[in-house]
C-alpha cells in the first residue's frame, strides 16, 4: 500500500514535466493511429455510395441505410444468429467441461490422474491445422458436415480452460468441501454449489475468451460449411468477394455489424477482459 | 410406479453404501471425466495419430486411402512452391515477431507509467484485438487500393509521394499483410508486458534509484532482465501465431489466396488448397506434419530457455 501511493506520488509530480506531456501526447496519438481503420470502418458504413470517394472521416450525411440494406438481407441475420448461437454453446460447454476436469484434477486423488492431466495439457501441442484433416475425414463419414454441430465440436473442451481452471480450484480451501461432505451433499452438487461460486473470476474469463474466440474463428467454419445457411459471420463476410461488383459502403457495414457485438462485450465488461487477458498471460 | 421406484433403489444403494469414502471418491472422479476422456482420445488424439497416418497415403477423397511410404514428403520437398511457402512463413515470422515485441514493449513501459485516462489510452490499443481478420481484412484491403478508392494513397499522392501497389506488388504484398497482422495482436502483447511490469517489486526500482542509476540504465539492468519470463512467452506465443498466420492472408488476397504469384502464401494456406481446393488429402497431412514439427521445436525452444534460468 504504502509503496504503491509512493510510487503514485513520484509519478504524479514527474506528470508535470514536459518530457511526461510529450509522451503521453504521442501515446495518444499512437492509440488513435491504431483505431483507424475502425473509424473509417464506421464512417463509410454511414456514408452513401457516391460519398465513398471522399475520404473525409466524418460523413457530409451520416445514414443508417447501408445497415437497413445489409441486415435487410435475410442472409446477414442468419449469419449474426449462426455465430451468436455457436458462440454461445461452446462458451456454455466450456465453462461446464474444462471446470469440472480442472476441478477434478485439482481437488480428487485417484490413480492416473498426473497421466490424464499430462494428457490434457499435451493436446496444447498439437494444431488444429493438423487435426483438420481427420476432422473433416470424421465430419462426413458421420453426417457432420454442414451442421452447427460439426462447427461447434472441436472447440467443446479445451486444454488451455481446463489448465486455468484447476488452477484456481487448487485455491479453494478443503475445509469448505470437507464441511459440505459432512452435510452430506453428493459431490456434484459441492463442485456445482461450492466450489464453482468460488471461483466467479476465472470462470468469467474463460467464457470471455472462449465466446471472443469463437465469434472471431474463421478456419475450421470456412472448411466444415459450404451451404451459405450455415456460414458464421466471419465466412460470411469474407465470402463477400465472390459477389461481382465491390460495393464498399455496403461491405464496410458488413464488417460493422461483425465488429460491433466483440467491441460491445469489451466495452461492457472491459475490466475483467485485461484482467483475464493478464491471468491468461500469468499462467502461460 | 411405488414399486417400480423402490426396487431399483435398494439394490444399487445398498452397494454404493458398503464402499469406503475413498472408493466413492474416486469412482465420482472417474465419472466426471468419462465424457472428457472420450472428448480427448476421440477428438484430439486419434485425429493426431490419423494425421501422421494420412501423411503416408495418397487418399483424395474419392478412393479408399493407400499407404506409400513418404512419396507425399519427397514430392513436398522437391516442389518449389513448398519452399517459397516456407520461405514465406518464416519472413511473417522473422519480421512480425521482433517488430511486433518491440513496438508493443515500448508502448506498455511508457503506458504503464501513464496516469492520466490510462484506461482509455490503453482500450485504444486493445480493441483491434477484438476484431475478426475476415471483417478488417476488407478495411485494410480498402486501405490498399489505389487512387481514388484507398486511403492510404490518397494520402500519399496529397503529399507528392507516388502511388504504391501494395497488394497488387510482389514485392510489397507480403508486407502489407504483416502490419494487419501486427496491427490485430499489438494490443494483446500490450497487456501482456504491462502485466510482467507490474509484477516487478517496487523495491527494485528504489534501491536502483539510491543507487544513482539514471532510467536508461534502470531499463537495461532490472527492467528487461526481470521481464525475462514475460518476454520469452511473449516471443513464443507471437511466433507460434506468425508462423499459423492464415486469416490474414486469406481474406486480404482472397480473389487469388496467397497470390500475386504465391508471394503472400504462408504454409497453412497452402495446407488450405491442397487439402480442400485440390482434395489432395494426403499430401496435405504431410505439409500439417511439418508444421507440427516446426510448432513443437519452438515450443521446446521455450521450454529449454525458461528451465535454464530456474
Amino acid at each position: 500500500m504504502t509503496m504503491a501511493s509512493t510510487k503514485e506520488l513520484a509519478a504524479n509530480s514527474r506528470d508535470i514535466r514536459p518530457g511526461r506531456i510529450i509522451t503521453w501526447t504521442l501515446l495518444l496519438i499512437g492509440g488513435l493511429i491504431m483505431i483507424t481503420p475502425l473509424l473509417f470502418m464506421f464512417s463509410t458504413s454511414l456514408k452513401t455510395s457516391g460519398q465513398v470517394y471522399d475520404l473525409r472521416l466524418i460523413p457530409a450525411a451520416p445514414t443508417f441505410d447501408n445497415y437497413i440494406k445489409v441486415l435487410g438481407d435475410g442472409r446477414f441475420m442468419q449469419w449474426f444468429f449462426n455465430s451468436t448461437l455457436i458462440a454461445v454453446t461452446v462458451t456454455i460447454s466450456n465453462v461446464f467441461f474444462d471446470s469440472l476436469v480442472g476441478y477434478t484434477l485439482a481437488k480428487f486423488e485417484f490413480r492416473g490422474r498426473y497421466f490424464i492431466f499430462l494428457a490434457i495439457l499435451s493436446t496444447l501441442m498439437i494444431p488444429t491445422e493438423m487435426l483438420v484433416i481427420p476432422w473433416y475425414l470424421m465430419s462426413s463419414q458421420l453426417g457432420w458436415l454442414n451442421s452447427y454441430w460439426g462447427i461447434m465440436f472441436p472447440g467443446m473442451m479445451t486444454a488451455f480452460g481446463t489448465f486455468l481452471m484447476k488452477q484456481f480450484f487448487e485455491g479453494v480451501p478443503n475445509d469448505f468441501l470437507e464441511a459440505a461432505r459432512v452435510d452430506g451433499l453428493n459431490e456434484f452438487t459441492i463442485w456445482w454449489k461450492i466450489a464453482m461460486p468460488m471461483v466467479v473470476p476465472a470462470i468469467s474469463a474463460l467464457a470471455i475468451f472462449t465466446f471472443l474466440g469463437n465469434w472471431t474463428a474463421f478456419f475450421w467454419p470456412l472448411i466444415v460449411t459450404t451451404s451459405k445457411e450455415l456460414y458464421t459471420l466471419p465466412v460470411g463476410i469474407s465470402s463477400f468477394s465472390a459477389e461481382a461488383s465491390i460495393q464498399w459502403e455496403l461491405i464496410m457495414t458488413g464488417a460493422a455489424i461483425g465488429t460491433i457485438p466483440t467491441l460491445l462485450v469489451f466495452l461492457l465488461l472491459q475490466r475483467y477482459i485485461v484482467r483475464g487477458v493478464m491471468l491468461a498471460g500469468l499462467k502461460g | 410406479m411405488a414399486s417400480a421406484n423402490a426396487l431399483p433403489q435398494t439394490g444399487p444403494v445398498r452397494f454404493w453404501d458398503r464402499l469406503n469414502i475413498s472408493t466413492k471418491r474416486v469412482i465420482w472422479a472417474w465419472a466426471f471425466l468419462a465424457v472428457p476422456i472420450i472428448f480427448y482420445a476421440g477428438i484430439r488424439f486419434y485425429p493426431t495419430f490419423q494425421a501422421f497416418w494420412l501423411s503416408l497415403t495418397n487418399w483424395d477423397l474419392l478412393r479408399p486411402a493407400q499407404f506409400i511410404g513418404f512419396a507425399n514428403y519427397q514430392k513436398m520437398f522437391a516442389d518449389p512452391v513448398f519452399w517459397k511457402v516456407f520461405q514465406n512463413t518464416f519472413l511473417y515470422l522473422i519480421i512480425g515477431t521482433p517488430l511486433s515485441l518491440v513496438i508493443s514493449f515500448v508502448i506498455a513501459y511508457y503506458l504503464d507509467r501513464v496516469k492520466v485516462m490510462h484506461g482509455f489510452i490503453r482500450a485504444l490499443y486493445f480493441l483491434p484485438f477484438l476484431t475478426t481478420a475476415a471483417a478488417m481484412g476488407w478495411v485494410w484491403r480498402w486501405f490498399y487500393q489505389p487512387v481514388p478508392i484507398g486511403v492510404i494513397n490518397g494520402f500519399l499522392s496529397s503529399i507528392g509521394i507516388a502511388q504504391q501497389p501494395f497488394l497488387r506488388s510482389v514485392d510489397q504484398a507480403l508486407f502489407s499483410i504483416l502490419i494487419p497482422a501486427i496491427w490485430a495482436g499489438l494490443g494483446f502483447q500490450i497487456i501482456i508486458f504491462m502485466a510482467g511490469l507490474r509484477a516487478i517489486p517496487g523495491t527494485f526500482y528504489e534501491a536502483a534509484r539510491i543507487d544513482g542509476l539514471g532510467d536508461w540504465a534502470i531499463l537495461r539492468k532490472i527492467t528487461i532482465p526481470l521481464l525475462k519470463p514475460t518476454t520469452v512467452f511473449l516471443v513464443v506465443f507471437s511466433s507460434i501465431g506468425f508462423l499459423r498466420i492464415f486469416d490474414q492472408v486469406y481474406n486480404m488476397t482472397s480473389n487469388d489466396p496467397g497470390g500475386p504469384l504465391n508471394a503472400t502464401k504462408p504454409l497453412v494456406l497452402m495446407i488450405y488448397q491442397t487439402a480442400f481446393s485440390s482434395y489432395q488429402m494426403g499430401y496435405a497431412a504431410a505439409q500439417t506434419v511439418v508444421l507440427f514439427t516446426i510448432l513443437l521445436i519452438v515450443s521446446l525452444l521455450q521450454l529449454y530457455v525458461l528451465r535454464e534460468k530456474k
